[in-house]
């Protein structure tokens, strides 16, 4: 060392065999503090070569290394030796050549002889001096806290060294009754590992809930539920003000004059910066040792304090002082890039802080804000206190600003990501809370395990997706058709494409195909409309003849232009029935086993004595496997055989219901005002007018619609991808664009208006811009996030671009060629068009329901069936 | 289907109006169900009437001049070849043919 000062003699007298001949060049470096802020920056100095650069001094208050204060808690709980906990002992400080005076105290630094001063007396010169020193326990006023002399009255204990920690793991076996007084982090903690030693713990905690620097108040009362769960008394928004015994401490007086008896009280009501030094020393200190950016302090008079730092929490940054091991190692980070140069513009501009631990067994993560400030910040919340799961979320402008998760944490590494870094969040902001069925797509396609399901509703993994990359799929779009994942519900399809991407790394062929409207035709939407006008195309193959490359046709295509010429030519198409999808063939949803159901329209889910005798004799006659009520407020009949659906059309004598196409499915409705006494509005009625003017209605993807007759939302308005909610005085509001299927999506408002003549006009030019603009297979749940509800307002309510007219009289001509589909059945449009396909398999596969059970029909049902193979006739030879 | 020694038999399965364009219809041959298939430009396909994956009925699948599209979960198959699109296990592939009184004629795998 070329410092010249008194050495104590605990220090390593190796220190003097490294650093002595290579002296003078190195400058002095010397930093107060040996806890985890000096030792992490004294590491990141010796990481970026700083041994060539630096000798370095270290004083520490603490007789020993460097140890994870953290770890303490799982000292104190016995679920950690000591010594584990460690970070660097004494011989790694030899082993780097630091002189390190640990168990001296440093008094006081005179920065104009570049002097540290410490309590054996001696003086040790620096030319870059670094303050890391820590934190103190705070002790709040209270009577009889401590003895004449200003020591703690015996039996009354800080947590906040390992010193403390040993003094009452001496204590806890001898004890039976301990009060922490204070529930933030570390008072749970040192709750919990007394409880550990067979105590009876109390907690005291003068605010009004646990943890309240890092959590909300519904979330602290959710942990409280968990934490007395565990046998620990809570006692909230309780101040100690006494603490009772003469020669040592036998209880706790509370402000509202209940005692808790205890033989052992910790205290762990926050900490304080130990900037003493720092403000002896002629330093800027308001909370804690001013910093800037670079992690320099100032003079107290304004003046440059010259090669002096400072990290830790001991510092205060713009204004925020930490508490917390993350913004520690920032600091740290920044300084060691400074002092040796690695980056000499290096700056700490503050952390966002984010806890994720076990507090007292419970896991708990907080970030940043843990409730909303501003009006327009989003607040995502749930909360289920019987479980003790609380999980909440603030965004404020798009940006995640806060999450809190208590006893369920699976979501916090995206959080945590999301927080970090500012990702873009999910659209339907629960699944910030929530995975909805599959993977978060923010989990990242790498972390994901490679057997992790990503499309649920077909049943491929992870690695069947990077299979065919490997294999040789070159787009997203190829990757779908090889695996069909992203082919049922669609709620997977980022996913998917992210996978995708991770899996070629950087070789993705750009997905042109991705804008066309079907995959054969390599045109949008808008063009191909266009050019169908312009050629006055009527029928599917005259399609595919003048506009897909070489003429060819498509099966997958098929189906979709069926839809759009329907939607361009309402009653003008040329119909061909190789194009549309088996469902629209026979006008019924095919199942599992080949067979079909059967629903019959039921308008606003209003139905009849008459009709219901009607489905019940036909259900009869036809031995249908089940009779289920729908989610659409119909009455399904499963089970029914091809050759069976024209008969038994006819002998409903009601009109298709559509649970089949990709078209408007149904409106359900509440009671409205006819009977219930909360309706603001007759629902029932307006349901009845939307569904008779839209029937059948042909879309890119199914439409489902509610109307409720006041915000109750009993016919569940909200999330349908057309909800209409009376809201009293005459009024309805209009939301678009809502989901409750594989998504989960509250629809947008779109206006309010005063009449349901206004609700149907207004609904009604929004589904037909719908027919018009989406993608094939676009529910509203993703066309309406897509344009943005600002946008679809404009055109739909404000007509900014003078499209209301056209889409309305569109809309007119497409609603007056309705055709009830199930009259086909009294004469079949082309030949077997209800012949079985499968004529030799016993129907149904699907079990039936026994008789006797609920829903269930008497069984051997098939002896009557008529349904007879096709013979063939053998060729002769 | 035991007749692997002698040649493959052939079954006169209907008439071919009963098949609208690009749409297919189910018959049973030797015992064994398949579906046959009108294209567009006139040809004829026979293929197994019932998907390997999940026991589709083929029949009432979607066509082009190359693959059916099984309707339940829309997995395809090349008609000439029963190959998988989509990685499921193949079709059995029919010989099929329209006889000169407009008859259709599949042989017996």
């Amino acid at each position: 060392m070329t410092a010249t000062t008194d050495r104590p003699t605990t220090t390593p007298a190796t220190a003097t065999a490294l650093p002595a001949q290579r002296g003078r060049a190195r400058r002095r470096l010397v930093v107060v503090g040996n806890g985890m802020a000096g030792a992490r920056a004294v590491e990141e100095i010796l990481a970026r070569g700083g041994a060539e650069q630096f000798s370095v001094t270290m004083f520490g208050d603490e007789p020993y290394g460097n140890y994870n204060r953290i770890a303490l808690s799982h000292v104190l709980a016995g679920e950690e030796e000591e010594h584990g906990i460690f970070l660097n002992a004494l011989p790694w400080y030899a082993d780097n050549g630091i002189d390190l005076r640990a168990g001296v105290r440093a008094t006081f630094v005179d920065r104009h002889a570049r002097l540290v001063h410490d309590d054996t007396g001696a003086r040790t010169p620096y030319d870059v001096l670094v303050l890391a020193t820590g934190s103190s326990p705070f002790f709040p006023a209270m009577t009889g806290l401590r003895r004449e002399d200003g020591s703690l009255l015996p039996g009354v204990f800080g947590f906040r060294t390992l010193d403390d920690t040993r003094a009452m793991l001496a204590e806890a076996g001898l004890h039976s009754r301990a009060v922490v007084i204070g529930g933030g982090l570390l008072g749970l903690e040192a709750a919990h590992g007394l409880q550990k030693h067979g105590l009876d713990v109390d907690l005291v905690h003068s605010p009004k809930h646990l943890m309240n620097q890092q959590l909300n108040a519904e979330a602290g009362r959710v942990l409280q539920g968990r934490i007395e769960a565990l046998g620990i008394g809570v006692h909230t928004a309780a101040r100690t003000v006494a603490l009772t015994g003469e020669e040592r401490v036998s209880g706790v007086l509370l402000a509202d004059g209940r005692e808790l008896a205890a033989d052992m009280v910790v205290v762990t009501a926050g900490i304080r910066p130990n900037a003493e030094l720092a403000a002896r020393s002629g330093l800027l200190v308001e909370r804690a040792v001013v910093v800037d950016d670079a992690m320099r302090c100032t003079g107290d008079d304004g003046e440059d304090a010259g090669e002096v730092y400072a990290v830790g929490e001991c510092v205060q940054h713009r204004g925020e002082t930490y508490g917390l091991v993350a913004p520690l190692w920032e600091q740290a980070s920044v300084l060691a890039d400074r002092l040796t140069g690695t980056d000499p513009a290096a700056e700490y501009h503050g952390s966002r802080t984010a806890t994720k631990l076990k507090v007292a067994g419970v896991d708990v993560a907080a970030m940043g804000l843990s409730e909303p400030e501003r009006v327009d910040d989003e607040f995502v919340v749930f909360s289920e206190p019987r479980r003790g799961i609380y999980s909440s979320a603030v965004v404020r402008d798009g940006r995640l600003v806060g999450a809190t998760l208590v006893g369920d944490v699976r979501k916090v590494a995206f959080l945590q990501q999301a927080f970090d870094q500012g990702l873009p969040l999910p659209e339907e902001r629960v699944q910030l809370l929530f995975d909805m069925g599959t993977p978060s797509e923010e989990t990242g396609a790498a972390e994901l395990d490679d057997c992790a399901q990503v499309c649920n509703c077909n049943g491929v993994s992870k690695a069947a997706i990077v299979d065919a990359v490997r294999g040789g799929c070159s787009t997203v779009g190829q990757v779908v058709d090889a695996t069909r994942a992203g082919k049922g519900c669609g709620s997977c399809k980022s996913l998917v494409a992210q996978i995708t991407e991770w899996a070629a790394g950087g070789d993705l062929a750009v997905d042109e195909s991705a804008n066309w409207y079907v995959p054969a035709i390599p045109m949008d939407k808008q063009q191909l409309t266009a050019a169908i006008r312009e050629r006055d195309l009527r029928s599917v193959s005259a399609v595919f003849r003048e506009l897909a490359p070489a003429g060819a046709e498509d099966a997958k295509s098929k189906m979709a232009l069926t839809s759009l010429l329907r939607v361009i030519w309402p009653g003008g198409v040329v119909e061909e029935r190789d194009a549309r999808f088996v469902n629209d063939r026979v006008h019924a949803n095919i199942q599992r086993d080949g067979t079909f159901s059967v629903v019959p329209q039921m308008k606003g889910g209003v139905t009849t004595p008459e009709q219901l005798r009607r489905i019940a004799d036909v259900a009869d006659r036809y031995a249908v496997g089940m009779v289920k009520v729908t989610g659409g407020q119909r009455i399904d009949l499963l089970g029914v055989r091809k050759e069976d659906l024209p008969r038994m059309w006819a002998d409903l004598g009601m009109p298709s219901g559509y649970a089949y196409g990709k078209s408007m499915r149904t409106v359900k409705t509440c009671v409205g005002t006819d009977f219930c006494r909360f309706g603001l509005g007759d629902s029932t009625q307006l349901g009845i007018d939307l569904e008779t003017r839209f029937q059948g209605l042909e879309c890119p993807a199914k439409l489902k619609l509610a109307v409720v007759g006041c915000p109750r939302n009993c016919a569940e308005a909200y999330v349908k991808d057309v909800g209409v909610v009376a809201v009293g005085a005459g009024r309805w509001e209009i939301y678009v664009g809502g989901a409750a299927g594989a998504s989960v999506r509250k629809g947008d408002l779109l206006a309010t208006v005063d009449s349901p003549e206004e609700v149907i006009a207004l609904s009604g030019r929004f589904i037909q811009f719908y027919r018009e603009w989406a993608g094939w297979l676009e529910r509203t749940y993703d066309f309406v996030p897509r344009l943005g509800i600002e946008r679809v307002r404009k055109v739909v309510v404000e007509d900014s671009d003078g499209l209301a007219a056209g889409l309305d009289a569109r809309l007119q001509e497409a609603v007056g060629a309705y055709v009830d589909p199930w009259s086909e059945g009294r004469e079949p449009v082309v030949p077997g068009q209800f012949r079985p396909s499968l004529p030799l398999v016993d129907l149904p596969l699907v079990p039936r329901r026994p008789g006797g059970a609920p829903g269930g029909v008497l069984p051997d049902v098939h002896s009557s069936s008529d349904a007879t193979a096709q013979v063939a006739e053998e060729v002769a030879p | 289907m035991t007749t692997t020694q002698s040649p493959a038999r052939e079954v006169r399965v209907g008439h071919l109006d009963e098949v609208p364009a690009g749409e297919g219809r189910a018959y049973v041959v030797d015992g064994e169900q398949v579906a046959v298939f009108r294209h567009r430009s006139g040809r004829v396909s026979a293929v197994q009437a019932v998907c390997p994956h999940s026991g589709g009925p083929l029949a009432d699948g979607q066509i082009d001049e190359d693959v059916v599209v099984c309707p339940l979960h829309l997995f395809a198959w090349d008609l000439a070849t029963g190959e998988s699109r989509n990685g499921q296990p193949p079709l059995r592939v029919h010989p099929c043919r329209v006889a000169g009184d407009g008859s259709v004629v599949v042989g017996a795998c």
